[in-house]
């Protein structure tokens, strides 16, 4: 193909170096997607390696030449993640719902079988393929061969002697010593007979015979119900996510699934008492928590900034550097650095500073309330009084002097004058930082853990808990007993909430530019 | 608390008077300023001592950090350094790499699209612009369900993008790239004078030529700030670290530092402290270095972890 006119120098040659990796490394992306059978994994590194293709080689397409890397990462971790947080926030993924219908229509046939006593037996030899065992069995003269995720299948070529396998192509047999280091994984090995579970599964006790067993649990695919053939009670698709009997009960050895609960986990959060107090109050907290670290912190910082603004004050250098050191030290080393200190046993502020007072900082509701505010003003009055120092040099000093020629007061000029044009300066930042703390996990995650929290109960948020760390708490990623539906439920309304005051604080910079 | 003590506004001075103000009407309008200087200095310093303080006391639990330098000696920070079990030189290399890559990357991306967003006009520009700043506005870390559940399956495919893998992580931290700093940016882009590019581009040069030679050095002083910017939250960004790095030899400095103390019955406040002290150095240097970038990147709205 003629291509015109292309120069071939360095950075056209290193183009092309780039693109035949990112080629490389797709097609073969593509290629194990494939043979793991993950097809939407396939379908979007196709579109992927066609679109940068595309959008390198062709002379068209310049501003996607430049957007192009970003979006992509944009569209897989945040985008994507996003979307995928929405949809989970409609399941009821979590603890006890972690995998789909079938298989846990499996699963609870596999942990409800019983030895079939008019059933088959078969003489059994063990095999072995990589890691995995395999039952070998002979069915009217037929030799099959499977395991537990692979139900038997006839195996051509196998050498049969008196009913029994000898030999097997592409398996070894396994001789005592080997099985009997292998006990327990033998003894609880269930080869399905077929691919319908109700047929049974074969087990084996002692390793040289197999027998069927059968599901106590019979489903019945047409009527999508679970029946137990011994106690005859049938078991209905909640749509839940649970098969239940008509009095409620659970199925023995109950699993749940996956499925849509629509806004069920909305309604949790504002209905369901155990669930909506805590929200509610939380959700207070949260609001509180982020509005007064803005107002101290900012409060803290313009007085600051006001009393280093003297030009006539030596030494402005050497404050202002060692004012703004807690907010140049990495937030989260601050946060933990503060717990030790706050510790009521042994911190330097109760033992020390208080001269062995006993005061519970972060194990009283309101005084860990309180010390998160208070150490949350310690790390950001900083950031406050270097923006409100760079607003009150960028006010006019011309201004200030007419000010003053009118015969204005001091108090008059900074009502008047300073304070007006530092508002419309930094209520954006003011709106930033209130949207900041709103999410701030670190802090309350490093200092408090979010509690103190409520005895036993760790799901239960703590006194200090904000609605990101009463996400992390919900999702037990600590404790293992994940609600995800919820925690992604909580996430959707804390990205409105956000939204929501983003959007305001746009409306009211522009009034405030509007004014200016 | 002594520093919530309300000053005074501050009185302007008087331009016109050079003689030195007598004794009196210097403390009114100077002296007092110093006082609540000093104060305010013992509030910022004073927590900063005593990370010093537990780091220098060897063997710190819990229970020996409030008596201030009582027994000095280095044995937290040999801990650290020469102690088999401990894998601080990987965590700071780990560190460093997610910290490096993350920016470099972040601002190489959002520097290029900034460029395509101030110099080109193309269908869907307004759209992008306004869906990236309500996409930013969603914390990474709330998707942290959804993110877990990416990199299992991603995993199966590239085992490098998998669980436990730093690949994986920098992937996560790079999807955050666009949205994070490209407004503050692409501001800084719309001051440079346009006449530049037309003048270079009658001179012969691509498209290419001009970002990569001319535009990049012109902005460079807002891609140190976000630069920077963006190493400082990746260097303190903990929910999805700790997801992501599931074994001790891979954690971050974040993860491991809090690993320290996460037992409440046996923490190591001195290897805390004094990890902590060696990793917040260089911050502390790199930032009081470039305070003058960062504070005018943080006038224009960037907020740092």
């Amino acid at each position: 193909m003629y291509s015109p006119a292309r120069n071939w120098g360095p950075g056209f040659i290193a183009k092309l170096i780039i693109m035949a990796l990112i080629d490389a490394i797709g097609v073969y992306g593509i290629y194990s997607a494939w043979t793991v059978k993950a097809m939407p994994i396939v379908i979007v590194m196709i579109l992927l390696v066609l679109v940068a293709n595309v959008v390198y080689f062709a002379r068209r397409f310049v501003p996607a030449k430049y957007i192009l890397p970003g979006l992509i990462f944009l569209f897989i971790f945040q985008i994507f993640v996003m979307l995928y947080t929405a949809y989970v926030a409609f399941t009821n993924y979590g603890y006890g719902h972690m995998i789909d219908k079938d298989r846990a229509i499996a699963q609870m046939q596999e942990y409800n079988s019983q030895l079939d006593p008019n059933g088959p037996s078969y003489q059994l030899t063990m095999l072995a393929k990589g890691s995995d065992i395999y039952f070998g069995i002979v069915d009217d003269g037929v030799a099959k061969v499977g395991t537990d995720a692979v139900a038997l299948e006839p195996l051509k070529g196998a050498k049969v002697a008196d009913n029994k396998i000898t030999e097997a192509p592409g398996y070894t047999v396994l001789g005592m010593g080997d099985v009997a280091s292998r006990q327990k994984e033998v003894t609880s090995l269930r080869v399905p007979v077929s691919d319908d579970p109700s047929d049974g599964a074969l087990g084996t006790s002692n390793a040289t015979s197999a027998e069927v067993y059968r599901p106590v649990l019979l489903y019945d695919e047409a009527a999508d119900t679970l029946t137990d053939t011994e106690s005859g009670t049938v078991y209905t698709d909640n749509s839940r996510g649970n098969f239940r009997a008509a009095d409620g009960s659970k199925p023995p050895n109950d699993v749940g699934w996956r499925t849509s609960v629509g806004v069920a986990n909305f309604a949790r959060l504002f209905t369901d008492a155990s669930v909506a107090k805590p929200f509610a109050e939380v959700l207070a907290w949260t609001i509180a928590f982020a509005f007064l670290s803005v107002a101290t912190t900012f409060l803290l910082g313009l007085a600051l900034a006001l009393v280093f603004n003297s030009p006539r004050l030596r030494g402005q250098k050497f404050y202002r550097v060692l004012l703004i050191l807690p907010y140049a030290f990495p937030g989260f080393m601050s946060a933990l650095l503060w717990r030790a200190m706050l510790n009521t046993q042994f911190g330097v502020v109760n033992q020390t500073l208080l001269g062995g007072a006993d005061i519970m900082w972060l194990q009283d509701p309101w005084l860990a309330k309180l010390s998160v505010l208070f150490v949350n003003l310690w790390l950001g009055y900083p950031y406050m009084f270097l923006v409100c120092t760079g607003a009150l040099q960028a006010i006019p000093s011309d201004m200030m002097e007419s000010a003053k020629v009118d015969g204005a007061s001091p108090w008059r000029q900074f009502r008047s004058i300073t304070l007006p044009l530092l508002f419309i300066a930094v209520a954006p930042l003011l709106i930033s930082s209130f949207a900041f703390n709103f999410n701030n996990f670190n802090l309350i995650f490093m200092l408090t853990g979010g509690g103190p929290t409520h005895g036993t109960d760790p799901t239960r948020p703590g006194g200090t808990d904000i609605l990101i760390s009463m996400v992390y708490r919900v999702a037990g990623v600590d404790d293992g007993n994940p609600d995800y539906g919820l925690a992604t439920a909580l996430s959707i309304i804390i990205f409105i909430l956000v939204g929501a005051i983003a959007a305001f604080s746009f409306r009211q910079t522009r009034k405030l530019e509007e004014m200016a | 608390m002594t520093t919530m003590t309300s000053t005074p506004p501050a009185k302007a001075a008087r331009s016109g008077d050079l003689n030195r103000p007598p004794r009196s009407k210097w403390w009114r309008e100077i002296g007092w300023r110093h006082i609540v200087g000093i104060i305010a200095i013992v509030y910022a310093v004073f927590p900063l001592i005593f990370a010093a303080n537990i780091a220098l006391t060897p063997g710190a639990g819990i229970s020996n950090t409030a008596d201030l330098f009582a027994k000095v000696g280095m044995g937290n920070f040999e801990y650290l350094f020469t102690d088999p079990s401990s894998f601080f030189v990987r965590w700071i290399v780990n560190t460093l790499v997610v910290g490096g890559v993350t920016s470099i990357g972040t601002v190489l991306m959002g520097a290029a699209a900034s460029y395509a967003f101030s110099r080109f006009r193309f269908r869907g520009r307004r759209f992008t612009l306004s869906a990236l700043l309500v996409i930013q506005m969603f914390p990474q870390m709330l998707a942290f369900v959804a993110i877990f559940l990416l990199l299992t399956a991603l995993g199966e495919v590239f085992p490098a993008l998998g669980m436990n893998s730093l690949v994986a992580l920098i992937c996560v931290y790079l999807g955050g790239a666009l949205g994070a700093n490209t407004y503050l940016m692409y501001g800084f882009f719309n001051t440079v004078p346009k006449e530049i590019d037309e003048a270079a581009k009658i001179d012969g040069a691509t498209h290419a030529q001009i970002f990569w030679t001319i535009i990049l050095r012109l902005v460079a002083p807002v891609l140190a700030v976000a630069g920077l910017l963006s190493f400082i939250s990746s260097f303190s960004e903990y929910i999805i670290a700790k997801l992501v790095l599931t074994e001790a030899p891979n954690y971050t400095l974040a993860v491991a530092l809090y690993s320290f103390v996460a037992d409440p019955m046996n923490p190591h406040w001195g290897w805390f402290a004094a990890g902590a002290l060696i990793a917040a150095i260089p911050v502390l240097v790199l930032f009081l270095f470039l305070q003058r970038y960062i504070v005018s990147g943080l006038t224009s709205g960037a907020v740092k972890g």
